[in-house]
């Protein structure tokens, strides 16, 4: 659990972050989103102490982060950074290892959890494990910066465009990815993104982000429905915003009994997606089915509309 | 059907091979071969090949020369050019030493045979033809290493084998056979001895400049204004403060400091070695980019262990770089102690110099070349070890 207790940083007499407070509970995902300038970088660089804030404190797991030094602190928490920064003299394992080796790991312990996480990470430890950076893909060296931020087991991780630098391919996969080893590991995550479409995806709380203030932390779906200001009703797009809703519910919520013509869907498609089959296909429902094709019953179009209407 | 086999009738050429081509047989009709004096001092009479030696080795040069030329001219493989050059130059380092004992065979005792002008343009083609075959084979560091300490296998070997002794340099390095041994020493001492101190105080001094900004323009400006003070004029300028701290210091009159001599040439090195040294190592630790400094910082590393385990690593080839420069250029400038009395090689230079004897001079000076050349093909191969892998060249 992360707890940000009105931190304010000041350079001179400006304040790039200003009097902020907000709780990440244990094992969700937290992003901060905002335009260039808002200082989400910063107040993310100050719960590892990158940034040594002007006033207030930070709480992780209820214990300070000033008890200790800083250097100390950060090999508890994980960080993966845009471009993923990977040290190009140091072969895949031992990027992987940096943290677990400065903490003084066992080099067997090490090296079952290097194995581990690249495992995790759809890199085969033989084939990849002495390779240097250098030699691997955009998205190969993305997994592996994200492989070494986790590699010390930390109960928070922290993320700064982490998925910037990929394209929209794979960076959609990346992301499904960090979701589901995030889910795996119950870390807490807080992530920074100018991006809203990553940050409806991936965030559990969606924190807007102006002038060094958070003007909105709520849930995606309250984000969409119930913006705080002119300011979030304009970043979530209000031409998007029915499908934005759509895209947060899934087809297992709203299936019924029933069967229909058409391409099956899955429990875990989004009503978006299963919308625009509807659309594509020219029907008014489709059947439901699971990862074997056991039919499930259906969905209909006139059940997913009402999700993509403002709440009254 | 009729016209296609028609671009077939000419060989394809080689365009570097037609200048080398044309240089060969430039050569060979206009330019001496060797030089015949009847002393050290006075002028000679230049020699054709026709007259330089017998008929056998005459058939052996002109055919290898031959053979090479039409290797050169035809897009042949890069490995036939190399062997075809570096048998040339085998073959035209026997004969000098041949022809030197045909010529003064006979004559007096005090009678001098040298290459001339047409020796050294075919060696020069030679070695212009080996580099270029050398460079399309582009081979690993690890070779071009073994192929330095091949070449110089095969020098010592010549050198060994009594082939040269009636060439007029060996006559002059048998007279100063002792000197010799001893000048290449505190040649090595000079060049090596200033660059190591160089390297102790200048790679420390760029991680200081690197990590206090302040210190970088101040440092950097001083070691530029030294490199433009001509080497002369340092040596100059050194006496007096040396002189007045060997008078005032008796421990320093001990191990040998004083205005003249070895100790002004190697501070004025150490000075010289400064600026590339302290340079390279800032240009190659701010060359490393912001994220992975980040990254390691983030990772929890202190201060000390991103320096030691992630900077200096990466910025290290650009750091040899730079020790690369400063050793070249080094062997070079050490000749120029023997000015003031630090010996070295230049020590036969400049006597050579003095005496109008160009053998003396070529007898300092030649040593100097090889080594230079050696150490610059070794520091280049050292430095591609050192790039970490998947790194490309250049892209560091």
């Amino acid at each position: 659990m992360i707890d940000i207790e009105h931190i304010t940083k000041r350079y001179g007499e400006e304040a790039v972050v200003d009097d902020v407070s907000m709780t990440v509970e244990r094992g969700k995902v937290a992003v901060i989103v905002g335009t260039s300038g808002s200082g989400k970088t910063t107040l993310l660089r100050m719960v590892n102490r990158l940034v040594e804030p002007s006033e207030g404190r930070i709480l992780i797991d209820g214990k300070d982060t000033h008890e200790i030094p800083g250097h100390l602190l950060r090999r508890q928490i994980g960080y993966a950074i845009q471009g993923h920064g990977l040290f190009p003299h140091r072969t895949v394992a031992e990027n992987i290892a940096t943290v677990p080796k400065l903490a003084g790991w066992e080099k067997r312990r090490i090296d079952d959890r290097v194995d581990e996480l690249m495992t995790l990470f759809q890199l085969e430890p033989s084939q990849y494990r002495d390779r240097h950076p250098g030699e691997l893909s955009g998205g190969q060296q993305q997994r592996v910066g994200v492989a070494r931020a986790l590699a010390a087991e930390p109960d928070v991780l922290l993320m700064d465009e982490p998925f910037g630098a990929l394209d929209p391919i794979i960076r959609a996969k990346a992301q499904d990815d960090l979701l589901e080893i995030q889910r795996r590991f119950e870390t807490t995550v807080l992530l920074v993104t100018h991006d809203m479409d990553e940050a409806m995806r991936l965030g559990d709380q969606i924190a807007v982000m102006a002038e060094g203030k958070i003007v909105q932390y709520a849930d995606p779906a309250t984000l969409l429905v119930k913006p705080a200001s002119e300011f979030v009703d304009n970043l979530v797009g209000t031409a998007d915003r029915p499908f934005r809703l759509l895209s947060l519910r899934k087809v297992g919520d709203i299936v019924e009994p029933g069967s229909s013509e058409g391409e099956p869907v899955q429990p875990a498609t989004s009503l978006r997606e299963a919308y625009a089959n509807m659309l594509w296909q020219g029907r008014d429902t489709l059947p439901v089915v699971d990862d074997q094709g056991n039919a499930l019953g259906r969905v209909r179009m006139d059940a997913i509309s009402p999700w993509a209407a403002r709440p009254a | 059907m009729i016209a296609s086999p028609r671009h077939k009738v000419l060989p394809a050429l080689d365009k570097l091979g037609v200048f080398i081509a044309i240089g060969l047989l430039a050569t060979l009709g206009f330019a001496p071969l060797m030089v015949f004096r009847a002393n050290r001092i006075v002028l000679g009479e230049t020699v054709d090949i026709a007259q330089a030696m017998p008929p056998g080795p005459m058939v052996v040069l002109l055919a290898s020369i031959g053979v090479a030329g039409v290797a050169a001219l035809l897009k042949t493989s890069a490995m036939m050019r190399l062997i075809a050059s570096l048998a040339a130059i085998a073959v035209l380092a026997w004969v000098v030493g041949v022809s030197a004992s045909f010529l003064v065979e006979g004559a007096d005792a005090v009678a001098r045979a040298s290459p001339a002008s047409g020796f050294w343009l075919l060696f020069g083609i030679f070695a212009l033809m080996a580099t270029d075959a050398l460079t399309r084979m582009d081979p690993k560091p690890s070779l071009r290493i073994g192929l330095v300490l091949l070449a110089g296998l095969a020098l010592a070997a010549f050198l060994a084998s009594g082939i040269w002794d009636d060439l007029s340099v060996m006559r002059e390095y048998e007279n100063r056979a002792g000197s010799f041994a001893r000048e290449a020493r505190r040649h090595l001492f000079l060049a090596f001895g200033s660059l190591f101190m160089a390297a102790l105080a200048g790679i420390p001094l760029g991680i200081l400049c690197h990590q206090v900004r302040a210190v970088r323009g101040p440092v950097l400006s001083v070691l530029n204004i030294m490199q433009t003070v001509p080497s002369i004029a340092l040596f100059g300028l050194l006496i007096a403060p040396l002189s007045w701290l060997s008078t005032e210091l008796p421990i320093l009159r001990a191990i040998g400091v004083s205005g003249i001599g070895a100790a002004p040439a190697f501070i004025a090195l150490f000075f010289y070695s400064l600026l590339p040294v302290v340079a390279n190592t800032v240009t190659g630790l701010a060359g490393i980019p912001a994220n992975v400094s980040e990254a390691a910082t983030g990772m929890g590393m202190t201060e000390r262990q991103r320096l030691f385990s992630v900077k200096l690593p990466l910025a290290f080839p650009v750091i040899l770089t730079g020790i690369r420069i400063v050793l070249v250029q080094n062997i070079g400038l050490a000749t120029i102690a023997a000015l003031i009395g630090g010996g070295g090689f230049g020590v036969f230079v400049f006597q050579g110099v003095g005496q109008t004897a160009m053998d003396l001079v070529l007898l300092g000076a030649l040593p100097t070349v090889t080594l230079a050349f050696a150490a610059a093909v070794i520091m280049d191969a050292l430095v591609d070890i050192m790039r970490p892998s998947g790194v490309q060249k250049g892209s560091q």
